[in-house]
């Protein structure tokens, strides 16, 4: 598909079997094949089901909140002397991020496939949160994996979903962190395909999960898109949002894909610096792999081997992307940069002085963006930020950061 | 004929069955993996899964897992596994090396140097774990311009639409999974996999040969009884892992360490 055709509006992707041009698709072995087929059989049954819609609005608008509201931050604006900053308030929701908006409706298709047993990765834990929530609310059984190094940073989060009634699995392989927690995620699931329904966290993995978690997180930028007009009689002019798998950013830019005058910016983590190789920023330095079950742009090594990552915050800290995000890099239609673990802390510390807003550590790399970019452009410039997390989880790694014991 | 097929086609005629280890190449270094391919040789393997790491082998059990760490610690790369084929094929024109992984660092190579380099070294077959034939097709009009064989997977929940689907892109063997897992797992169960076989053979004419969970040499008895080929692997990386790869091992120091392959092929051939 040519750029122009997407910006015309003709964007639709993935095809049939999760292809978003070269990405995506479904790599994984043999044992996990039917099951992703009866996942994708399922999906395609419900989506055309009204019912099935209503009911996860239902519990969007009951259970979560929504909408969320969308923020003029106008300290935040003034401070900043530039462009009109919105905050798109993903942090309001029930267990305080984005992450829940997927849960919900991915909760809905293992009710309606008759699985049992729920499992699901975790980074920084909003998403294994957002899954033990879901897992409770059904009374289903439910597992997360998650690297020993996060359980560490991210002890509240644990203990949150231990709270839920979850079984939390330390893995303890290569990096130890969320890359590790979908690789043993992935084995548990070949080895309990006939009850078990895997939750995945992010726009990445193998079809349909790309697909299905960007529609259920869509609702982000649906009502950003109303909300905007509303407030300001028009469209927004920039998008942005953080990027470890994806799916914030995802749920943000999706609906606006066909309004060629707004641009889209996606943030990945630059840790210590793309120059130090410690940084989880694939869509700024990697080349086309396949991971996790799709295509996709990767940290690897010359020799197709994945490189350790770095990341001040757990739930970016990813060597992958979400297969859309990759096609819309090299259709051009979103733009992919990056800023500092040390950007990311002074943009953390604004936000909640300014605004009395703490942002998840994940968010702050957007706001981070915003401080450096807004100020550059004029004040009729609208840019909607995606607030997906709050930042409560992180007050450990920010106090340690700061010399300081909880 | 290709290697893989003639070995086949002579065993049949002995009233045979093959016997395939599996190894992860590297573990813990490049040069024991050398020897030990030619001591399973010498120890009645038929054909050898040589597997190339990489840091994330979502299909495989710890056992394996340990070996892709030990094996990427001796910086082990999949250039360096075709070297070692090449070398392997100096002493031993006959026994056919399949090679066995994940997709990336094959993507990384490129399709086509990777493909060049496999039948220059003397590799006959190719088993991408994490390629599912519906993915396969760039990769599969490159091998199947050669003398190579692309070797898929079936599982006890692969559809019989499936079944014949896969055996239709297959060539050289079929590999069936014994069990809904990782490698290395669970207990076999003989009475599924007399049924799975039977669904597979009902769609090609191929050998099949079953692996994942086989573990001694009574399951591969009883798998050689119903099946053309067993697979062992983790089994088998277990009695070698506590090789150092700081130490130089001759093949009959080594010989110890695969005491279950020549247990295998005893119980086998009985």
């Amino acid at each position: 598909m040519s750029e122009s055709k997407v910006l015309h509006g003709e964007y639709n992707s993935p095809d049939e079997h999760g292809h978003f041009g070269p990405y995506g698709g479904i790599f994984v072995g043999e044992t996990l094949m039917p099951a992703l087929d009866e996942l994708n059989r399922k999906y395609a049954e419900l989506k055309a089901d009204p019912a099935f819609w209503a009911e996860f609005d239902y519990d969007l608008k009951h259970y979560v909140g929504r909408p969320s509201p969308l923020y003029f931050a106008e300290r935040l604006t003034n401070k900043l002397g530039g462009a009109r900053v919105f905050l798109k308030r993903e942090d309001l929701n029930h267990t305080g991020a984005h992450k829940v908006n997927n849960t919900i409706g991915q909760a809905l298709l293992a009710k309606a496939m008759g699985k049992t047993r729920i499992i699901a990765e975790t980074g920084a834990g909003q998403h294994g949160v957002a899954s033990a929530t879901v897992a409770a609310r059904l009374g289903l059984e439910c597992h997360v994996y998650m690297g020993v190094e996060d359980i560490k940073r991210q002890s509240a989060n644990v203990y949150r979903m231990k709270m839920l009634g979850a079984n939390v699995v330390g893995v303890d392989s290569g990096s130890c962190t969320l890359k590790d927690a979908m690789n043993e995620a992935l084995r548990d699931w070949a080895t309990n395909v006939d009850n078990t329904y895997y939750i995945i966290g992010t726009v990445a993995g193998p079809h349909p999960y790309p697909m299905l978690v960007r529609d259920f997180q869509s609702v982000i930028g649906r009502e950003a898109r109303e909300q905007c007009i509303e407030l300001t009689g028009r469209l927004p002019d920039t998008l942005v949002a953080c990027v470890g798998g994806g799916s914030n950013a995802i749920g943000l830019f999706y609906p606006f894909i066909p309004d060629e005058s707004v641009a889209m910016v996606g943030v990945e983590a630059g840790g210590h610096g793309l120059e130090t190789g410690e940084h989880a920023a694939p869509l700024c330095t990697g080349q086309p792999g396949v991971l996790h079950g799709n295509r996709t742009y990767l940290m690897n090594d010359e020799n197709g081997q994945i490189l350790d990552t770095h990341s001040i915050s757990a739930g970016l800290d990813y060597p992958g992307v979400g297969p859309e995000h990759s096609w819309l890099k090299d259709l051009h239609r979103a733009t992919y940069t990056s800023v500092t673990d040390d950007e990311t802390l002074e943009a953390f510390r604004m936000l909640t002085r300014v605004e009395g807003i703490i942002p998840a550590l994940e968010t702050s790399h957007a706001i981070a963006w915003v401080m450096k970019e807004a100020p550059k452009l004029p004040s009729d410039h609208i840019i909607i930020v995606n607030l997906s997390g709050r930042g409560d989880k992180d007050m450990h790694t920010v106090a340690e950061i700061e010399g300081m014991t909880l | 004929m290709s290697r893989i097929a003639g070995c086949f086609e002579q065993l049949k005629a002995q009233g045979r069955k093959a016997l395939i280890p599996f190894l992860t190449a590297g573990d813990p270094n490049l040069e024991t993996t050398l020897s030990l391919m030619h001591a399973l040789v010498a120890n009645g393997a038929d054909i050898i899964e040589l597997g190339f790491p990489f840091t994330d082998p979502t299909s495989d059990g710890p056992v394996i897992q340990r070996a892709v760490e030990r094996a990427l610690a001796t910086n082990t790369s999949l250039k360096g596994v075709l070297e070692t084929v090449s070398r392997f094929r100096e002493e031993d024109d006959t026994t056919p090396v399949v090679l066995m992984g994940y997709l990336n660092p094959v993507e990384c190579m490129g399709y086509q140097k990777f493909t060049d380099a496999a039948v220059a070294s003397g590799v006959d077959g190719v088993l991408i774990v994490d390629m599912p034939p519906e993915e396969s097709h760039d990769l599969e009009e490159i091998i199947h311009r050669t003398a190579l064989d692309g070797i898929f997977l079936v599982a006890p929940t692969t559809s019989d639409a499936r079944v014949s689907y896969i055996c239709k892109q297959s060539s050289g063997y079929v590999y069936y999974v014994s069990l809904k897992g990782v490698t290395g797992a669970g207990n076999l169960d003989i009475e599924s996999v007399k049924e799975n076989l039977a669904r597979v053979r009902a769609n090609t004419d191929l050998p099949v040969g079953v692996g994942f969970g086989i573990k001694d040499a009574t399951s591969a008895r009883l798998i050689s009884e119903i099946a053309d080929a067993v697979v062992v692997g983790s089994a088998l990386i277990n009695n070698i892992e506590e090789l150092d790869a700081s130490k130089h091992y001759s093949r009959e120091e080594l010989q110890r360490h695969i005491s279950l392959i020549k247990e295998m092929r005893d119980a086998m051939d009985a």
